[in-house]
């Protein structure tokens, strides 16, 4: 468990419970409406499972980096940490850059968010999810920066604790995600 | 054994140099923020009793067109947000904010500055909402915004979409608020504070914590949804592009419900630190009174449909939220047994403060009794939508919350500002509110029971209609006024009060052992805390509390 010394790892802990509840219900709004498509595109019909789960290994990879740049971390190897924390950034970096390409894909063809419920619900999850792969991205670089200008120190190392838990977070929920949208119409 | 032990450590910060406005603005105090809380609280407070008089100007007799129907729609809409996320949430927040800490024998919250923004934001959200006023008009869908009314078709102006921004501030400074109580008080009490010695309001607000993380997240994604249909043309809730209205209900009150009881939980603390201090007893069944709040909050998410039984779901679906429904008023109901065997042959002190209390005991019982009656889905089919169902939820929400607010006000006032509050003003201020509220809400269960519905801005002269109508008129008139007296009771007690003293009631928690109001950095020195009453404890060391086993 965690100390009562990281406080900063507690709160995001907490927030992270608060999220899961959030992204909770914008899945069960795709997983009801998927019972009913309607008219015009589906998962199936539009989406491209095998190009996004290239992209989406990237973003499971940077699970691994992160915990790798937070074991440089601990052991106080600042050369590694700057190394996996930029690795890890980059592979962040990689999945936007997929999820951006697909959105313009999707949106050039036709289905943009009002073209039916899928394309509602849709754009609606995986958006949300993009946004907290952003804001992560964001906190990771203020992390690096802190890491290459030598200001990580033990007091810090709580809040790195605290992104990458918000980090690991952010790659789970795309787990259930690509497993709702991409291999349950894959599979159908 | 050592006799003082040091303040719980919260973060080192400079004490401001600011002087005037910018001390408040820039303060991460959390004592400070509290008090900002609870002024904005006050604020949208007289804005949404202002538009509960044009509601009962509007219906004080039948036929009258005083205002427009589509202006009657705003009042109840607007009445009802505000009372609920700028009045009673954040009024309650407020007493939380400032006594949290001190209760605990911190300096301050975990995260300070993370406090700052949570007020701030909350407020920026009131603003927000009211900004609609002069954009196009203010929102008429009613505060649980229904759709498809709410939708784009059916409220085509800006007013919904200031209504879902305003929340969604005011939900994510909430969210904010609930992570930073759950940290502070898990980590900052002093040495010998254990979980089982925690004042109950304390316990109270930590339970309310965990419902404000679990369930602002529910609204925060409902209100995207709506928002993002109604700016980027979707249909999750539009039956026209094949979405469904249901699902916004259910959305809604899956936060709707526990919402009840973040706006419940926090009073039924102030009461439980209230009753025993004036009844000169500890407080009758303390495990009872926490374990029972953790009962209340997980079965708060389980009863959410209970608001849905008319629109015509499954008979097991009606079974099933019907009997969580009255299985919640178990835990209630204990309670208000905890609370009156604490009175029971305690030497009772009337102040205004237990006045309240004791009013609370009585009107929210009432409340919880006509809650249980809608569990009863036959029932609620005949009267939800009534004004049976108005009286219910005032005599929880105002009887309860509002009454426990008051009863805070007055028991905390003195140590918030060295001033006592004056006592015969508050006995008519107390005689005042409690007349007039039930002058107001109790005729109007009776009102539903004959058939008038709620939200409809007129009616016809039925019989017995206009009497009762009238009654209620006058009752929120009385209400009126004693907001007005509160206001001058505080302008009085800053003023002229006597000085406080650090400990005015002869209590027992710990932000009674430090001056009124506290230095910026709350204790030199804390008491040391064996139990549950450190105060009793030092004061009377030969009769002290047990010493609690640690846990």
């Amino acid at each position: 468990m965690i100390s009562i010394r990281e406080r900063g790892k507690m709160g995001v802990g907490l927030f992270i419970l608060s999220e899961a509840n959030f992204f909770l219900l914008l899945i069960v709004a795709y997983v009801y409406y998927h019972a009913y498509p309607g008219q015009g595109p589906t998962a199936a019909s539009a989406l491209n499972t095998a190009r996004t789960a290239a992209f989406s290994v990237a973003l499971f990879a940077s699970s691994a980096t992160i915990f790798m740049a937070s074991r440089a971390a601990r052991r106080g190897d600042s050369g590694g940490l700057v190394r996996w924390l930029a690795i890890t950034i980059a592979l962040g970096t990689l999945f936007i850059f997929g999820q951006a390409k697909e959105y313009y894909d999707l949106i050039e063809s036709g289905v943009g968010v009002s073209r039916n419920l899928f394309a509602t619900t849709f754009f609606t999850l995986t958006g949300f999810h993009g946004v907290h792969v952003i804001i992560g991205l964001v906190a990771l670089s203020i992390t690096l920066a802190l890491a290459m200008a030598g200001k990580l120190h033990p007091e810090t190392r709580d809040g790195f604790g605290a992104v990458e838990w918000y980090w690991h977070f952010v790659d789970a929920v795309w787990v259930v995600v690509f497993s709702v949208v991409y291999l349950w119409s894959a599979a159908s | 054994m050592s006799q003082i032990v040091e303040a719980g450590v919260a973060p080192s910060l400079v004490p401001s140099e600011r002087e005037g406005l910018l001390a408040w603005i820039a303060s991460v105090d959390h004592k400070q923020i509290g008090i900002l809380y609870m002024i904005s609280a006050m604020f949208f407070f007289l804005i949404g009793g202002i538009e509960a008089l044009v509601i009962r100007i509007q219906l004080l007799a039948p036929g009258l067109h005083i205002v427009s129907p589509e202006t009657f729609d705003q009042m109840f809409t607007m009445h009802g947000t505000t009372m609920i996320f700028l009045f009673v949430m954040p009024m309650l927040t407020g007493f939380s904010t400032y006594m949290v800490p001190l209760m605990i024998g911190a300096r301050d919250m975990a995260f300070p500055r993370l406090n700052a923004m949570s007020f701030w934001i909350q407020l920026f959200g009131g603003i927000i909402l009211y900004f609609s006023f002069v954009a196009g008009g203010a929102p008429s869908a009613g505060w649980f915004a229904y759709t498809p009314l709410s939708e784009k078709a059916y409220s085509s102006l800006a007013g919904v979409d200031y209504w879902i921004l305003g929340l969604a501030c005011v939900g994510i400074g909430t969210l904010a608020g609930g992570i930073n109580f759950v940290v502070t008080i898990l980590c900052l009490r002093v040495e010998g504070l254990t979980i089982r010695r925690l004042p109950l309001f304390v316990w109270m607000t930590l339970v309310n914590s965990f419902l404000m993380i679990f369930a602002l997240p529910l609204i925060n994604a409902a209100l995207a949804m709506l928002l993002i249909d109604r700016f980027f043309n979707a249909h999750v809730f539009d039956p026209a592009g094949g979405g469904s209205a249901l699902l916004w209900q259910h959305y809604f009150w899956s936060f709707g419900h526990p919402e009840v009881y973040i706006m419940i939980l926090p009073a039924f603390g102030i009461i439980s630190e209230v009753i025993p201090v004036f009844s000169r007893k500890p407080i009758y069944g303390y495990e009872f009174v926490a374990a029972s709040s953790v009962a209340i909050a997980f079965l708060s998410f389980t009863v959410w449909a209970h608001h849905m039984f008319a629109v015509g779901m499954s008979h097991v679906a009606n079974l099933a939220f019907g009997v969580a429904s009255m299985l919640i008023a178990v835990p209630t109901g204990i309670k208000i047994f905890n609370w009156t065997a604490t009175m029971y042959g305690g030497r009772i002190r009337f102040t205004t403060a237990m006045k309240f209390a004791i009013a609370f005991l009585i009107t929210f019982t009432i409340g919880g009794l006509s809650g249980i009656s809608f569990a009863v889905f036959p029932l609620d089919w005949q009267l939800t939508d009534t004004y049976y169902l108005v009286a219910h939820f005032h005599y929880v929400l105002f009887g309860g919350s509002v009454f426990g607010i008051f009863a805070g006000f007055y028991y905390w006032f003195p140590k918030i500002s060295g001033r006592m509050l004056s006592k015969r003003l508050g006995t008519w201020h107390f005689w005042l509110t409690f007349i007039g509220f039930n002058l107001t809400f109790f005729i109007q269960h009776v009102l539903g029971l004959a058939g008038m519905p709620r939200r409809v801005f007129t009616y016809p002269d039925l019989p017995g209609w206009y009497a009762m109508n009238l009654i209620s008129s006058i009752g929120a008139f009385m209400l009126g006024i004693s907001v007005l007296l509160l206001l001058w009771i505080v302008f009085d007690g800053i003023n002229h009060g006597e000085p406080a003293g650090d400990n005015p009631w002869d209590a027992w928690t710990l932000e009674w052992a430090t001056t009124s109001p506290p230095p910026p950095d709350n204790f030199d020195r804390v008491p040391p805390v064996h139990g549950r009453r450190p105060l009793w404890d030092l004061a009377h060391p030969d009769r002290a509390d047990e010493v609690m086993a640690k846990l």
